[in-house]
């Protein structure tokens, strides 16, 4: 699985962010309001793709809502590390 | 697009359950949750700060903590005000880290961008074609040549505007909405809808831009 991302990188990067993802995507609402759904169904190994469609493809074509995303699934992975279960 | 919720409708968990109980309640037990969530609020949000640190190099040490603290009272008010949406179908404390996030990731990239013009379309272009050029292969740069002439023949003032802020520029979508008096939803659909226009516009030319995609993945 490639981590979605809003850094340049690499040659392509430009024609990515020019073009989009090119597939069904959710909008920049719908992604925060799944946000902390996604991210917990991802850590635990669920298939999010289908669960959460269109969420993958956002993450790839949006840079802010991506640093969100990587920066709620970091926070929880640091909480885990705090105080494993 | 709809998306299926295989978990809506479940009931929050216990300790969700007891965040929502307390946070709804009066008095003494209600201060103490809010006190407890400001708590929470303020660790993501440093968290963010934190991690983001590069981009507020311009700011003093005791800057941060006030960032993080405004932060922490910004999400506070967003989260009591939607108290009512939080649907149960992640923990509690995982659905109020993300208002945090949000609103240190907003405040980050407006500070980082305080005072900065955005750069001017023309300077953009001149980029790209530098972009354009630097690419070896003629194909390439057939591409590019492309890419070129369909934003300016294809988009919509508003959708070039858009696309060459944030595509070419590195932008932030959250600064952009904010100069333009919009919200990052609205911009992101300017956004998509100059993707959706250059792809098909580039299609009907005859590019198969999914060859060039993934070869460039692939390099
Ligand atoms: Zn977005």
């Amino acid at each position: 699985m490639s981590e979605p991302t809003g850094r340049r990188r690499g040659d392509g990067a430009l024609l990515d962010a020019l073009l989009g993802p090119g597939v069904p995507e959710l909008g920049c609402d719908e992604c925060f309001a799944e946000l902390d759904r996604y991210v917990e169904l991802e850590l635990a190994r669920r298939e999010v793709d289908d669960l959460v469609p269109g969420m993958r493809a956002h993450l790839a074509g949006c840079p802010a809502c991506a640093e969100e995303y990587r920066s709620l699934r970091d926070l929880l992975g640091a909480d885990e590390v705090r105080a494993p279960r | 697009m709809t998306i299926p919720t295989e978990t809506a409708g479940q009931a929050p968990d216990e300790s969700s359950a007891l965040w929502l109980a307390r946070l709804r309640a009066d008095g003494a037990e209600r201060e103490a949750a809010l006190g407890e969530l400001h708590e929470l609020l303020l660790r993501a949000a440093r968290f963010e700060i934190g991690r983001r640190r590069e981009s507020l190099s311009h700011l003093r040490p005791g800057d941060h903590e006030e960032l993080a603290c405004q932060t922490a009272d910004d999400a506070l008010l967003a989260i009591l005000a939607k108290l009512d949406d939080f649907r149960g179908e992640s923990r509690f404390t995982t659905w109020a880290y993300k208002f945090a996030l949000l609103e240190a990731g907003v405040k980050v990239r407006r500070r980082a961008w305080q005072g900065k013009e955005i750069p001017l379309e023309e300077e953009a272009w001149a980029t790209f074609a530098g972009a354009a050029r630097a690419e070896r292969g003629a194909e390439d740069r057939e591409l590019f040549a492309a890419i070129g002439e369909e934003i300016e023949r294809s988009l919509g003032a508003r959708q070039r505007e858009v696309l060459v802020a944030i595509a070419l520029n590195d932008v932030p979508i959250d600064v952009l909405a904010e100069r333009l008096h919009s919200n990052r939803g609205a911009i992101y659909k300017n956004l998509h809808d100059a993707r959706r226009k250059l792809r098909a516009a580039l299609a009907e030319r005859g590019f198969e831009l999914d060859l060039y995609l993934d070869r460039k993945e692939e390099r």
